[in-house]
């Protein structure tokens, strides 16, 4: 019967972009022929472990692969990043989930990526640069050492606005600079697509407002299910509750209640930092026992609210 | 035996079934009504009067020949108590467990008329779990019929079709968006009540009369209903995606942590199984937690909270207890284990302690007005009632609305509400795909959603020009073909 399932979740290929971020790439034909832009998956690591959603960073109908990248930032994040091997297999990846991001007739648009929000937007802008809109990319990392995919981006983007926290690349300063830089060239954008830790949506939502250019953002609230069965995902656009996993993932910018969301994202800190703690007291055990493998370094990780750039 | 029982000489008690003390259970996962073991289940059969007219026959709502398998029961030979159920119900282990036979079969038995009615659950239940202990499993002949069939959601509703269809002959694969079969039996009804263990037996069951089970699959999004019938191959299709979608009160503070649906509750603490150290699922563990409606769900979230280690549970319910829908043996578990209940109050906002979490929630009593639509008093509230209490912790089980997925990706029909509309053999706008339990009634019952599985299954059969050996024998025929076929109808109205 096991050989008859759909995929077992191979791990074909992995890249790491830095200290905290790498890429799985994860066989699913099936679900490479279905993910359209703006869709994510929700992965279980092990039996035991956390479903965590993860965005379709890329797909790859021929290969039949499913790309994600994800940022180490708690215990599951950290543990999949020591896990997940080249032909090792995850224990779940379903999707894909969420509706697919629209794109639209828009003739110019802006596709804005900071921290865990640049892999996400690239299918976003290769499906805008597919329908033939003008494509200007906004890239937000913390400093030259963290850049990733700009050649893919570049391959898609019509203008690729690159910007580091330090300016050791690019522009010096926050993804809202160069947004405020594009709009300020470009009389005629029709949309902003902006995919990143609440703070840099908000921020980026602030900055086409006063424009009046429509403006999508895609939430990232604590999901369990992903099929609209537990409302933990519920999130507030103008007046009403929406289900980010089956009612969005995106939403309209201008719309949504950052503050809300933000509180909402930290239900849980006190226990996923115990989580996180606990096991990398563990990990520091067991290295005490093998001395032959190299030392677990953890990282002193940003708050992810503070974390306008990430990367 | 041969003499005629009546009311005079039967057990005038009902045979008490074993539980958990309740101090004891209240710190436990572990089930709380242990079930009649042999001498109890003879000795609660001899109640049973075997009426001819059996009414409760008819309370059932898939019809299982009650006074059959008790009559077997009393004669010592469990087995065939097992096969009688067996024919019309296929989880005889879960449904002796979770039905509200209070208000189906055991509320028209005659020995209830003057006494206690017969245990008809309990002593389900205890064929069913002889079942499994044993590892009896009805596997008839089958012969493969060619037919692909897909069934989405393997809730109760979706493995009754599951396993009518297999016995039929047909291919039958089972998509399952959550990495574990089972449905609401295994995310939302906790181990205290029904163990996972049971749902397990009876999946494992379906898998030997060749049921394949595709977990991780969001239909509707990795592929769509049209596709399994256009691409994938599929012949028939059921969808039983179950309701999800819970409501909210919209209330002010409903989207304060702290605020939760009771299926995110019960599906990290059942599903993740959160409660135990060794899995990743974050909990959260309030100490005085208000749960907000008297359901079944509402049940199990007050009792899961009292086992995680809540102090204090209250229940707050607008109407009265003689509303609230629950089954009544789970309210008086509820009341045994320490829950306290506010009849009668409705809350009118949950409390900010400043931090985004909850401090405590407002609320305001209420009296019974005149019968609304459903039959029920309707609750109005009294005007300056208004008080607060402390809680830090509030969960939604105020009911679920239909979920959107399959609505959002085909072209079936639905009904105002968003459920899918289906005729009466459960056939939906499109040939070939049929839909039944929570997802086209709204949230309901384990029973009907597994009767609503079988009628499908009867549909689908006829769709596909399956015959029954019952309904081969009767019924209109012509040259030979049964009229009620559906593909044949069809077939004379195209032509
Ligand atoms: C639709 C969606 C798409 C996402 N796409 C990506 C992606 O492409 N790459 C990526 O690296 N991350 C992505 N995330 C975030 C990712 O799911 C979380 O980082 C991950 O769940 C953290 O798990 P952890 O155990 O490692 O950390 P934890 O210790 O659990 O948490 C660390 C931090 O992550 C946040 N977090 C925890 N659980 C979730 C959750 N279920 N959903 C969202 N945030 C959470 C917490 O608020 C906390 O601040 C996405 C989230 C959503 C909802
Ligand atoms: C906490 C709780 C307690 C209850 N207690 C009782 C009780 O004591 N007695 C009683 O009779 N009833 C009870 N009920 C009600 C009963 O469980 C439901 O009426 C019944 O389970 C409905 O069955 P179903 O097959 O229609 O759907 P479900 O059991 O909801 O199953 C649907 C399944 O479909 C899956 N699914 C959904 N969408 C998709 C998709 N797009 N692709 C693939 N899979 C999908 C879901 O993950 C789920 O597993 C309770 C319900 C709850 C929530
Ligand atoms: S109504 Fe009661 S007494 Fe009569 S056959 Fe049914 S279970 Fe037995
Ligand atoms: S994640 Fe459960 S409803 Fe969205």
């Amino acid at each position: 019967m096991e050989a008859a399932r759909l995929s077992q979740f191979e791990i074909v290929a992995r890249e790491d972009f830095s200290d905290v971020t790498y890429l799985l790439e994860v066989r699913h034909p099936l679900m490479a022929k279905a993910a359209r832009p703006g869709q994510f998956v929700i992965v279980m690591a092990h039996e035991r472990g956390e479903r965590i959603p993860l965005t379709i960073a890329d797909f790859d109908r021929s290969r039949g692969t499913i790309t994600l990248v994800v940022q180490a930032v708690g215990k599951t994040t950290r543990e999949m990043q020591q896990s997940c091997k080249v032909g090792s297999t995850l224990h779940a990846m379903v999707g894909p989930m969420g509706i697919p991001s629209p794109i639209s007739g828009a003739k110019k648009v802006v596709c804005v990526g900071g921290g865990l929000g640049v892999a996400p937007i690239f299918p976003q802008a290769r499906g805008f640069k597919e329908a033939g809109t003008y494509v200007i990319g906004v890239l937000g990392f913390r400093t030259k050492s963290l850049v990733f995919w700009e050649d893919k981006f570049r391959a898609c983007c019509n203008e690729l606005i690159l910007c580091t926290d330090d300016g050791s690349a690019g522009l010096k300063g926050l993804v809202t600079e160069g947004i405020k830089r594009a709009i300020a060239k470009h009389r005629d954008i029709d949309e902003v697509v902006a995919i990143g830790p609440p703070v840099m949506m908000k921020g980026c939502a602030e900055a086409t407002r006063p424009h009046k250019i429509k403006t999508l953002v895609s939430l990232n609230p604590i999901m369990v299910d992903g099929t609209g069965m537990c409302g933990g995902c519920r999130v507030k656009i103008g007046s009403e509750v929406k289900f980010a996993c089956v009612d969005g993932p995106d939403f309209d910018g201008h719309l949504v209640d950052f503050d809300d969301l933000m509180t909402r994202l930290r239900r849980y800190t006190q226990v996923e930092r115990a989580a996180a703690e606990r096991w990398s007291a563990n990990c520091r055990m067991k290295d005490l026992a093998d001395p032959a493998a190299p030392a677990v370094e953890l990282l002193e990780l940003p708050d992810p609210f503070d974390d306008v750039k990430g990367g | 035996m041969a003499k005629k029982k009546t009311i005079r000489t039967i057990p005038q008690e009902r045979t008490p079934m074993r539980e958990q003390e309740p101090r004891a259970r209240a710190k436990n996962f572990e089930e709380v009504a242990c079930g009649y073991d042999v001498g109890e289940a003879l000795r609660e059969a001899e109640r049973c009067l075997l009426c001819p007219d059996q009414p409760c026959v008819s309370g059932c709502p898939v019809g299982i020949d009650i006074p059959g398998f008790i009559r077997k029961i009393g004669e010592n030979n469990t087995r065939a108590a097992y096969d009688v159920i067996a024919e019309t119900n296929l989880l005889a282990a879960v449904c002796g467990r979770v039905c509200p036979q209070e208000t189906q079969c055991e509320e028209v038995c005659t020995v209830g008329e003057s006494l206690e009615p017969v245990a008809i659950g309990r002593l389900e239940r205890f064929v069913g779990d002889a079942a499994i202990r044993e590892g009896w499993v009805n596997v008839p002949h089958i012969e493969a019929n060619g037919f692909r069939v897909g069934i989405v959601g393997s809730g109760p509703a979706g493995m009754a079709c599951a396993a009518d269809m297999a016995k039929a002959g047909c291919e039958v694969t089972v998509f399952e968006a959550f990495h574990q079969p089972g449905g609401v039996l295994k995310y939302g009804i906790p181990d205290f009540r029904l163990p996972n263990g049971v749902v397990d037996a009876e999946i494992e069951n379906l898998r030997r009369i060749g049921v394949r089970f595709e977990c991780n699959t969001l239909v509707g999004r990795l592929f769509t209903i049209e596709q399994m019938v256009d691409e994938l191959g599929f012949h028939a299709v059921f969808i039983g995606t179950g309701a999800g979608y819970p409501s909210m009160l919209g209330v002010p503070g409903d989207s304060l942590n702290g605020v939760l649906s009771a299926n995110e509750l019960l599906t990290r603490c059942n599903l993740m199984r959160a409660r135990d150290a060794a899995f990743d699922t974050p909990i959260p563990l309030g100490k005085r937690v208000a749960v907000i409606g008297a359901g079944n769900t509402a049940m199990d979230a007050m009792r899961v909270c009292l086992r995680l280690g809540a102090e204090k549970v209250y229940c707050v319910y607008r109407r009265s207890r003689a509303e609230c829908p629950a089954r009544a043996e789970e309210v008086h578990h509820a009341e045994q284990e320490g829950i306290e209940f506010h009849w009668l109050t409705a809350p009118v906002a949950i409390l900010d302690d400043g931090k985004g979490g909850v401090r405590g929630m407002r609320c305001i009593r209420m009296e019974l007005g005149a019968p609304d639509d459903s039959g029920r008093r309707r609750p109005m509230p009294v005007a300056g009632s208004e008080f607060d209490f402390e809680a830090d912790q509030v969960v939604y089980a105020i009911g679920t609305n239909a979920n959107p997925i399959i609505g959002q990706t085909s072209r079936l029909k639905l009904d105002k509400r968003g459920y899918i509309a289906t005729d009466e053999s459960l056939a939906t706008s499109m040939p070939g795909v049929f839909a039944g339990g929570d997802i086209v009634t709204g949230a309901a019952t384990v029973i009907e959603a597994m009767g609503a599985g079988r009628r499908a299954a009867r549909g689908m059969k006829a769709y596909l020009g399956l015959r029954d050996a019952a309904r081969a024998a009767g019924g209109e025929t012509l040259f030979g073909i049964d009229l009620g076929e559906r593909n044949f109808v069809r077939l004379r109205a195209a032509a």
